[in-house]
């Protein structure tokens, strides 16, 4: 197994031009049954009013890092290492109270069930009210404005009633809606959205991406968009990063990825897609196996036991060398497979399936 | 909320209907003679049949009973020798002379002080452990109150009350004796005399508090509407307040609307260790001289407040939890 601690040979735009900056991501929870690699080696940059996309499986580390971003973790029982820049300002290390300053104010959360993550005893207005007056001292009065405002924005019809309304007496769509309008309150400058479409039926999930798509033109403010929906990938990503056991396997532009992935896991995401126009009589093809427990993940590659191009890789670097993350063909995989094979195995194997 | 109020109070009326007829068959349907039982130990044969005349023995049970619920709503004319009972009526005491509902209001203003003070000397020092628990999880602050709670519920208020009042009163003369002054005359020397009662009461309650509070506490902080506070950029105290601690109140709520139903229907054996004058004393009494009037109204009166107690916890739920629709 790779002791690979040292920064990965990435390379990574300077830092100063990228609004947020991630370097050597690394984020361990200590639990019962021993130590949690959640994150690892992770590095990611996203400039001003783009939309970075994380893509994953459950447990693949998307949602730790950002919180890791947001300074949510218990520090009792997590270790948060490496390097978060926002607009050059170092948040790990940094003291509660400034993290409080920057929260719901320069960067904001859309978290995935609305229901669970509005409390049931304010009502809407108040909750979108309350970080409005902490972050820009504003009076009671001007923040329920301020909420109304919110409410229209988002789309919720007569925000003047609603606004009084508890999250029970909204649809699943609509507090989703007031989620985004709790985040966007202050006008952040960066905005996560921890798969904010999720829990929405296909409609609603349009009709909420649109509304990011339409507040980030309007702001200029910077996404990071997590989901495992690579159809709602398509619609907002510029970048995409690709997660898989707490690392990064694949990052670069939108098109890249989805149009030419370089790394098996990449490709197993692709061929697992419904597509409206295949035809129904060919079976979609999920990526066998299950996900790889963090506690003991698989030494090397930690996608080579599901991995279906082990055999073209000499010897068994795949179960004892852990692949770095290097452009191959226009982006960043992180794979064993050569440059060429990348190229053959995408052009004679993968892309046929997915026009067929 | 006002339709709400409404249904209960109609609600307990059937249910206090019930609860008096049970109870009043229980008592005069049994073989035992009530007449004997209701003249108590210094009884004479003239009496005897005095009180047959005056309960209607003589009448079928139906009837009877009708009398008592009558005497209940519009008061009840024993005769002369004793005179009109005015409404409530809840019957004779013939061992002492006197009417029921004097004795049982004469004495409740002891019970009620007992209880309101107990119950606040609870519920702060119950949700107040339970939150330095939850606060400082796994802390040796967390574990001395988990030690406390522990002690406090397994141990009993006759056992901890003369104990405290060797301790505070004998020894230390902290305190004087501890006895039920009424708050009108004097409202420092109410205090001191109940200041020990409430604190050895408050303790096998408060555990139980300690408990649920930290509890709850600990999920409530774990839950996903907490993080998104936290995300907003409010401050971990702000968030402790008033997100977690506001989603544990709605159970706790519950749990003190019975308990407060419990102490107001008279702590018997508080009121007995500390020789407080109370409801629950009344309840003893009662039944050691057999007087199955006053016992039918001690019964009666604390089923009441249990009740109304249980309406007021309903209509706090609907407060504290908007999702709550009465109706």
């Amino acid at each position: 197994m790779s002791t690979l601690t040292k920064s990965e040979a990435v390379p990574a735009p300077q830092a100063g031009d990228a609004f947020l900056s991630v370097r050597d991501l690394r984020v361990r929870f200590r639990t019962e049954d021993g130590i949690v690699n959640a994150v690892n080696n992770l590095t990611f940059d996203i400039e001003r009013g783009k939309t970075l996309g994380i893509v994953g499986e459950s447990g693949s580390g998307k949602s730790v890092s950002n919180l890791a971003v947001m300074g949510l973790h218990n520090p009792k029982n997590t270790t948060v290492e490496g390097s978060i820049q926002l607009e050059g300002k170092e948040l790990l290390g940094a003291s509660q109270r400034e993290l409080e300053k920057l929260r719901g104010n320069t960067m904001a959360m859309i978290f995935q069930d609305a229901l669970a993550a509005l409390s049931p005893y304010y009502t809407i207005g108040r909750q979108i009210a309350e970080p409005f007056m902490k972050h820009t001292g504003a009076s009671k009065k001007e923040a329920r404005e301020r909420a109304i405002e919110m409410l229209r924005r988002v789309g919720i019809p007569q925000p003047q009633t609603r606004v009084d309304d508890f999250p029970h007496q909204f649809s699943g769509g609509m507090r989703q809606r007031a989620m985004i309008a709790m985040a966007l309150v202050c006008d952040p400058k960066l905005l996560i959205a921890d798969e904010p479409t999720t829990a929405l039926d296909v409609t609603v999930q349009a009709q909420i991406v649109d509304l990011l798509k339409e507040l980030q033109q309007e702001f200029g403010t910077s996404i990071i968009f997590i989901t495992h929906d690579l159809g709602v990938i398509r619609e907002i990503a510029d970048d995409v990063l690709v997660m898989y056991a707490g690392r990064a396997v694949e990052r670069g532009t939108m098109r890249e990825v989805l149009k030419a992935s370089q790394h098996p896991y990449g490709w197993g995401l692709l061929s697992s897609i419904p597509r409206i126009n295949a035809s129904v009589d060919v079976p979609l093809e999920p990526i066998p196996g299950t996900p790889p427990s963090l506690l003991n993940p698989p030494t090397g590659c930690a996608f080579h036991p599901r991995c279906a191009y082990r055999e073209l890789v000499d010897g068994d670097k795949c179960v004892t060398e852990r692949p770095p993350l290097e452009l191959a063909n226009g982006h960043l995989s992180a794979c064993h497979l050569t440059a060429a094979q990348k190229q053959s195995i995408l052009t004679e194997q993968i892309l046929p399936r997915l026009s067929s | 909320m006002f339709r709400f109020l409404v249904r209960r109070a109609l609600g307990s009326i059937v249910i206090l209907f019930l609860l008096i007829a049970l109870t009043y068959f229980a008592f005069f349907a049994l073989p035992a003679d009530p007449a004997q039982l209701a003249c108590s130990k210094t009884c004479t044969p003239q009496l005897l049949e005095q009180i047959r005349i005056n309960m209607h023995l003589n009448q079928p049970l139906y009837v009877q009973f009708w009398d008592y619920l009558s005497g209940l709503v519009f008061g009840h004319n024993y005769g002369a020798d004793i005179g009109q009972c005015a409404a409530p009526c809840f019957g004779y005491s013939y061992n002492v002379h006197q009417f029921v509902w004097p004795r049982i209001a004469s004495n409740y203003p002891a019970t009620f002080v007992l209880a309101v003070g107990g119950a606040i000397c609870f519920l702060t020092i119950g949700v107040g452990l339970g939150m330095v628990s939850a606060w400082k999880q796994g802390s040796v602050l967390d574990r001395i109150a988990s030690s406390i709670s522990l002690v406090g519920q397994s141990t009993q208020i006759y056992f901890l009350g003369p104990l405290a009042m060797g301790l505070f009163v004998t020894n230390l003369n902290w305190l004087p004796q501890p006895s039920y002054i009424p708050l009108t005359q004097n409202p420092w020397a109410c205090f001191m005399g109940m200041i020990l009662p409430w604190l050895v009461m408050s303790v096998i309650f408060w555990s139980n508090y300690t408990r649920q509070v930290r509890s709850l506490m600990l999920e409530q902080l774990s839950e996903d509407h907490i993080r998104a506070a936290r995300a907003k950029g409010m401050s971990s105290r702000y968030v402790w307040w008033r997100y977690a601690l506001r989603g544990a109140m709605a159970p706790i709520i519950t749990i003190f609307g019975i308990d407060l139903g419990a102490v107001f229907s008279g702590a018997v054996v508080t009121e007995y260790t500390f020789g407080i004058h109370g409801l629950g004393f009344l309840a003893v009494d009662s039944v050691r001289q057999s007087d199955i009037y006053l016992e039918l109204g001690v019964l009666i009166f604390s089923a009441a407040s249990i009740i109304l107690f249980n309406i007021i916890v309903d209509a706090a739920y609907a407060l504290l939890d908007p999702r709550v629709r009465l109706g």
